[in-house]
């Protein structure tokens, strides 16, 4: 354990080193961009070259690659054309059919590891909300979920068109904050939310608030969007508030919970789908508001690219030990 | 009677939820919200119950000296630091600038993120080691897994463009279309077995036939 522990030391020492000496904010030119991406690729060549030659590749080597490929985009200056899903675009003409004025109840069921997917989601879903003047109704499922909404909103409020609006807590937007119960909750809010949250989140009683003062359930509420990372989500909401209550509902989940959500899209229980950082940065796109999704998709692309290339070198290796065990036979 | 009281209270609780669903209208919805509200209750005593055992197990940890028993020390002076310094900070302990918002934001968030960042190299790894076309399933598997991880991001298409691929075998419509058509039919399948599992198993625990829940024998 001493040698873990002076490890994650020298680690921390240097991360340290490099925040303070490193000048911010670090970006490639195009070119340099362009010239890393062709040495990672030549070295990639390599690679498979030795394999075919039967020298094989370690699991640390693929580490390394895959670490490349996820922190160097980070600092390039590389664009990538985002073409738009049909689930992507259902979420979005959902949002632009309301009025304005529309009650929109935001269920936040994720914690900080699946934030780097779904915030970018609830940042780019705030900023469409304040823009068509939409009446946000915040909560969770998660402990964590309403903390993450405010992270959200803060950052929202910092774009100068969001700032301009002049959005006012209790009466543009409500923080309902966490209820424990699962979808038991969600049950509840569908005969009655007061019962679910007597105060908000900042302990204001519900009827304090202009907002909520007239909603009483889901019937009140014009569309619902839920961001979730896995159980209790949206697959609990579709169960309850949509198939019992008719809630309209839109989602956006963590790429590795999305596929499980299509029975319920292709069903029409669902009215669109943002599946992981493809989907925010589509979503972006399709709000015309670019953001952390367009730039983390340029490392989802470069990983997805060094991975599938490893796979292929992978089965080179396969075949090839295939054939010498064949030759030896 | 140890185990016929829990027992009786599985069957009228478990009948009741099955009620409540077909008949929305008093007393049936009324004790709906009770039971619920119960539920929040004993969840809410469930995640002190959850706190106070984690420090049992992590205090037992250091005082046996067990193996990697300084990461409990991490775990005990972790929860005590966060849940005094929200105390202290009383109702407005979330609010923008407190101790609590800046250990969630700058120490919370990160720590959790890295551990879930980790799956990429495990999943880089996995698949390097894993996606291997030995057979005629394996190589379907593998078509599959090429197509939506080449089609789930941008430049997938952008390669293909450069080859002149027509829009309807691009790699982004492929996998849309494994998603929409094989991957749902996959799960609808998986979905309709649980949900048959759960009736078996849930009219099971109902009847008292299923006692495993209860412990002992």
């Amino acid at each position: 354990m001493k040698r873990d522990m002076l490890i994650y030391s020298a680690i921390l020492i240097i991360a340290l080193l490099l925040y303070f000496a490193v000048p911010k904010p670090i970006a490639f030119s195009p070119t340099v961009s362009y010239i890393v991406i062709v040495l990672i690729a030549v070295a990639l060549i390599y690679i498979f070259i030795r394999t075919i030659q039967g020298k094989y590749v370690g699991r640390r080597i693929v580490f390394l690659f895959v670490g490349i490929a996820v922190v160097l985009p980070f600092f390039m200056t590389v664009t990538q054309p985002i073409r738009l899903s049909p689930e992507v675009k259902m979420v979005y003409d959902a949002i632009m059919k309301l009025k304005p004025g529309s009650k929109v109840l935001a269920s936040f069921d994720y914690d900080p590891p699946s934030a780097p997917e779904l915030q970018p989601m609830a940042e780019t879903f705030f900023r469409l909300c304040i823009e068509r003047d939409l009446k946000v109704i915040i909560m969770g499922l998660w402990p964590q979920g309403p903390q993450q909404a405010e992270m959200a909103l803060r950052k929202t409020m910092t774009f100068p068109e969001a700032a301009s609006k002049n959005y006012k807590y209790g009466v543009d937007y409500v923080n309902l904050g966490f209820q424990t119960g699962n979808e038991f909750v969600i049950q509840r809010m569908g005969s009655d939310f007061k019962s679910m949250f007597p105060n908000d989140y900042y302990g204001t009683p519900y009827d304090s608030l202009p907002l909520v003062r007239n909603v009483k359930n889901f019937s009140n509420i014009d569309y619902s969007f839920n961001l979730s990372a896995g159980y209790p989500g949206t697959v609990e909401w579709v169960q309850v508030a949509v198939d019992r209550y008719g809630l309209q509902m839109g989602t956006g989940n963590t790429a590795v919970q999305a596929t499980s959500m299509y029975p319920y899209l292709r069903a029409g229980q669902l009215i669109g789908l943002l599946g992981g950082l493809n989907g925010a940065a589509e979503f972006e796109k399709a709000c015309n508001k670019l953001g952390k999704g367009t730039k983390f998709m340029v490392s989802q692309s470069f990983s997805h690219v060094i991975v599938i290339a490893f796979i292929i070198i992978g089965n080179a290796a396969f075949f090839l030990g295939e054939k010498k065990k064949r030759e030896k036979e | 009677m140890r185990r016929e009281i829990p027992l009786i209270i599985t069957a009228v609780v478990g009948i009741f939820f099955v009620l409540q669903y077909f008949i929305p209208h008093p007393p049936f919805n009324q004790l709906n919200g009770w039971f619920s509200d119960w539920f929040s209750i004993i969840g809410a005593c469930a995640i002190w119950l959850g706190a106070l055992n984690l420090i049992r197990i992590s205090a037992d940890k250091i005082y046996r000296r067990r193996e990697d028993w300084g990461y409990a020390i991490i775990i005990i002076i972790s929860f005590l630091l966060i849940t005094i310094i929200g105390f202290w900070e009383g109702n407005a302990f979330r609010d923008s600038g407190t101790g609590f918002d800046w250990l969630y934001r700058f120490i919370y968030t990160p720590l959790s993120a890295t551990m879930f960042a980790l799956l990429a190299f495990f999943v880089a790894s996995a698949s390097y080691r894993a996606f291997r076309a030995r057979n005629l399933e394996a190589t379907l598997l593998l078509l599959a897994a090429f197509f939506v991880m080449l089609g789930r991001v941008p430049v997938g298409d952008a390669l293909a463009g450069i080859f002149h691929v027509p829009e309807s075998i691009l790699p982004s419509s492929i996998a849309t279309w494994i998603m929409n058509f094989i991957n749902t039919a996959g799960q609808r399948a998986i979905l309709i077995g649980i949900a048959l599992g759960i009736v078996s198993t849930s009219l099971r625990i109902i009847l008292g036939i299923e006692r495993s829940y209860l412990g002992g024998e």
